[in-house]
């Protein structure tokens, strides 16, 4: 109806409202987020929208409207889905009435994430259908259709986007916004939402008796689909399918898998037609592992004798060069090309004035021996600093941090966590670690807001995500009922008493917390903040470097002396740390 | 022929490379062209190297191949070089003269590099060096460079120039219409002959 230039997420979003869509939940994780940033802000919003405080808590909330009737839409990252899986796996087995949609967002080549896990062995594994856009467009229109293929099989449907098709852009086909909304009505059904164990059994036989239907469905439904051109055939899935296209020869057959579980009829039948078949796919060996049990005489490549690798994304080169190993000429080659050697690099880096960055000074410097768990966030940049020793997964600060602590290891523990991850999963390890008895600091970076996903309210913050107002939770009082006696809140903009704060934590012993309170330098400019930039007395600037190693973007640093540039935020920490008294407020000195 | 023009624009998070690489996406709308781009998001947008993949005409996906590139925008001298191999040898770059020294060589004590050695670095491909920041505030606002450098790119870029300021007009924020428009035509005028 309307072409329009889009980022995936945004194409999603919109196929959303297009579907009629009447809740959405979600909790934010890079490449997921647009999803729910752009349904939020939506001028009119006849349906409900929330960011939740973790995973598993959005997936359960979508699940209780999908139940009254409604259609409902969950969002996060793969990893996210991690902590949802224990509503997932049984939401398959009671079903749904209203569409219901699972968004779980895959990363190939980890670029914001912790791993590189495949979201198609989740929906292997609870039996769910699952759906792999390979463009943008594909996105957009799978999930105006998904909504309705859950309400056909009275299953949610998991969607499983990759990086390079949540924040692709490309002209998209929308359509007009719906208008018609469920009207939420819960009809009590024990059998069916109560899963002792007299139910669940019924209820898995349920679950298995659909799925032969399911997978002649999305054949029907063109998810699953093949040309046939020649003895020698590519299978591709998700966005490499697009990369094949674009290289592949014209004499070559080719099938493409957008949706799971694979019908193996469908599967055999195009893989026996073949000589030779190549499968390229990103991460798993899903779709390979179907096409090896299906194939009889058939040669197959893929991951699995090292045609493709098992890592990272792909690009048109990759599968060139796959193509080729097969012994499938592709209609381009690509020229060998390797970057210019010893480039600096140019990592990302904690803002200037970011609070992280005091508060990180403070901590490794009154406990120059401490041992550093963090966790997921902005703050996880501290890794350049020093000051992070552990990264897991969300939450796991506290809890991998009392671990060691309680293993016997004898120097200190002091871990960091954000205001949303200790929001997320923080809150249990807390309590878990006073109640067992821990020796540890436990510093709450508090920038009241979820920075990293692009500054989305939380609890913390007093707003919801629809910007209405809402009483901020109190981070302080939640760490008091876990049964912490020592909460100290202190604002890192403010060294001296940080420093102070950290020395007096080292006295004590027990589960210690301190909240560095400060709100995140991007929020504050956006709410109109403005604070004067400081400036080097290049008189009394020794060229010591002490500023330097403190790492602030700002602060260049070129032989005899430091200079501060147009980047200052105006925090005012270097001007404490400088041990010459050289840097002041601009305009001051 | 290849199928599709494409223009990988670098730059550092924060330097509006997405905002450019709209400007794009746009006027392949409004020219009712297929068009497909791949941009950073997420943690590398803190201050890091980010890059924005436009390939106007494409119709598969959206990332292009190093030693493919028909033009190598690039807002930071430094990313320039670390991205010049997705040109191939002679490859067109437009090339904001600015250099934002990373904090990892002041932290690694790195040698610190300059424009010169940088830009003869460059030598080999057909290279044209912008003072993005001038034309800018020229035009009214330091923060306009993104769009100069797109004005100074747009002889390069097969997409009518009318169609690039109509784009411009339609994604910036409205109260800076003018001045970006302003940034785009000087961009335009001064920029593409200009010569390291
Ligand atoms: S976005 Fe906020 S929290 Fe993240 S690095 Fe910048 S200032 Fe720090
Ligand atoms: S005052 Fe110092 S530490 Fe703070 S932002 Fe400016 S240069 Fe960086």
């Amino acid at each position: 109806m309307a072409i329009r230039y889009l980022l995936g997420n945004e194409g999603i979003a919109h196929a959303c409202l297009e579907a009629n869509i009447d809740f959405a939940s979600g909790y934010p994780g890079t490449p997921s987020s647009e999803v729910i940033d752009v349904l939020r802000v939506q001028k009119e919003r006849p349906f409900t929208v929330e960011w939740s405080t973790n995973e598993k808590v959005a997936l359960e909330n979508a699940l209780g409207a999908a139940w009254c009737g409604q259609r409902a839409l969950c969002t996060m990252k793969h990893v996210g889905l991690n902590v949802a899986a224990d509503p997932l796996m049984t939401s398959a087995y009671t079903g749904v009435t209203g569409g219901f949609v699972v968004l779980s967002a895959d990363d190939p080549f980890a670029h914001s994430s912790q791993n590189e896990q495949d979201t198609r062995r989740y929906a292997h594994f609870a039996r769910l259908p699952c759906l792999d856009p390979a463009s943008v467009q594909e996105a957009h229109d799978m999930i105006r259709d998904a909504f309705a293929l859950s309400e056909e099989f009275g299953l949610p449907v998991i969607f499983r986007p990759t990086t390079r098709i949540c924040h692709s852009k490309g002209d998209v086909d929308t359509g007009a916004v719906g208008t018609e909304h469920q009207t939420a009505v819960f009809h009590r059904d024990p059998k069916q939402y109560v899963v002792i164990p007299a139910h669940t059994r019924v209820l898995h036989k349920n679950l298995n008796g659909k799925q032969q239907a399911l997978k002649k469905r999305l054949v029907e439904l063109g998810y699953n689909r093949h040309t046939v051109r020649g003895s020698t055939a590519v299978v591709a899935s998700g966005v490499a399918a697009a990369y094949v296209q674009e290289v592949i020869g014209g004499d070559v057959s080719l099938a493409i898998v957008g949706a799971y579980p694979i019908d193996e009829e469908w599967l055999r039948e195009f893989v026996d037609r073949h000589e030779r078949v190549l499968v390229v796919e990103e991460l798993d060996p899903v779709v390979e592992e179907a096409v090896r049990q299906v194939a009889t005489r058939t040669e197959v490549f893929g991951k699995m004798d090292s045609t493709v690798p098992y890592e990272g994304e792909f690009n048109p080169a990759i599968v060139a060069a796959a193509l080729e190993k097969a012994g499938m000429t592709p209609t381009t080659t690509f020229p060998a090309a390797a970057p210019v050697q010893g480039v600096p690099p140019r990592p990302p880096i904690l803002c200037a004035g970011c609070m992280h960055r005091p508060t990180f000074y403070a901590m490794k410097k009154v406990f120059r021996d401490g041992i550093f768990p963090s966790d997921i966030g902005c703050y996880t940049l501290g890794l350049q600093l020093g000051a992070v020793d552990t990264t897991i997964c969300m939450g796991a600060s506290i809890t991998v941090g009392s671990g060691i602590a309680r293993s016997g290891e004898e120097r200190p523990v002091v871990c960091t966590i954000g205001d949303s991850t200790f929001l997320h999963t923080g809150i249990p390890g807390l309590l878990n670690a006073v109640y067992n008895g821990a020796d540890m600091v436990v510093v709450i970076l508090d920038n009241r807001i979820t920075a990293m996903t692009g500054h989305q309210p939380n609890p913390n913050t007093g707003v919801t995500a629809t910007g209405a107002e809402s009483t901020p939770i109190s981070l302080d009082a939640i760490c008091r009922a876990c049964g912490v006696s020592w909460v100290e809140t202190v604002d890192p903009y403010d060294l001296p008493v940080l420093l102070e704060t950290f020395r007096r934590a080292k006295e004590r012993r027990g589960v210690r917390v301190i909240i560095s309170k400060q709100p995140c330098v991007i929020t504050a400019r956006k709410s109109g903040v403005r604070r004067k930039a400081y400036a080097v007395d290049p008189e009394r600037c020794t060229g010591c470097g002490v500023c330097r190693s403190f790492g602030c973007p700002a602060i260049a640093f070129t032989g005899e002396n430091a200079t501060i540039t147009e980047l200052c935020a105006g925090c005012g920490v270097c001007a404490d740390i400088c041990p010459s008294g050289a840097i002041g407020m601009e305009g001051r000195r | 022929m290849k199928p599709s023009f494409d223009i990988l624009i670098v730059g550092i998070g924060g330097q509006g490379t997405v905002l450019a690489s709209n400007v794009l996406g746009e006027a392949c709308i409004i020219e009712n062209r297929t068009v497909r781009s791949a941009e950073t998001h997420g943690m590398a947008q803190r201050g890091g190297s980010v890059e924005s993949h436009i390939r106007i005409d494409g119709k598969h996906g959206s990332l292009i191949v190093p030693g493919t590139a028909d033009l190598l925008v690039a807002f930071d001298l430094l990313e320039a070089l670390r991205y010049r191999h997705y040109l191939p040898a002679g490859g067109r770059l437009i090339v904001n003269r600015n250099l934002v020294v990373p904090t990892s060589v002041y932290q690694q004590a790195l040698d610190v590099p300059d424009d010169e050695s940088i830009l003869a670095a460059l030598a080999g491909l057909d290279v044209a060096c912008i003072d993005a920041a001038a034309l800018a505030r020229e035009a009214g606002n330091i923060l306009s460079q993104n769009i100069v450098m797109l004005g100074a790119a747009s002889a390069d870029i097969p997409l009518r120039p009318e169609t690039l300021e109509e784009a411009v007009r339609r994604c910036v924020p409205k109260k800076t219409v003018e001045v970006n428009t302003a940034a785009f035509r000087l961009g335009r005028e001064k920029g593409a002959g200009t010569t390291p």
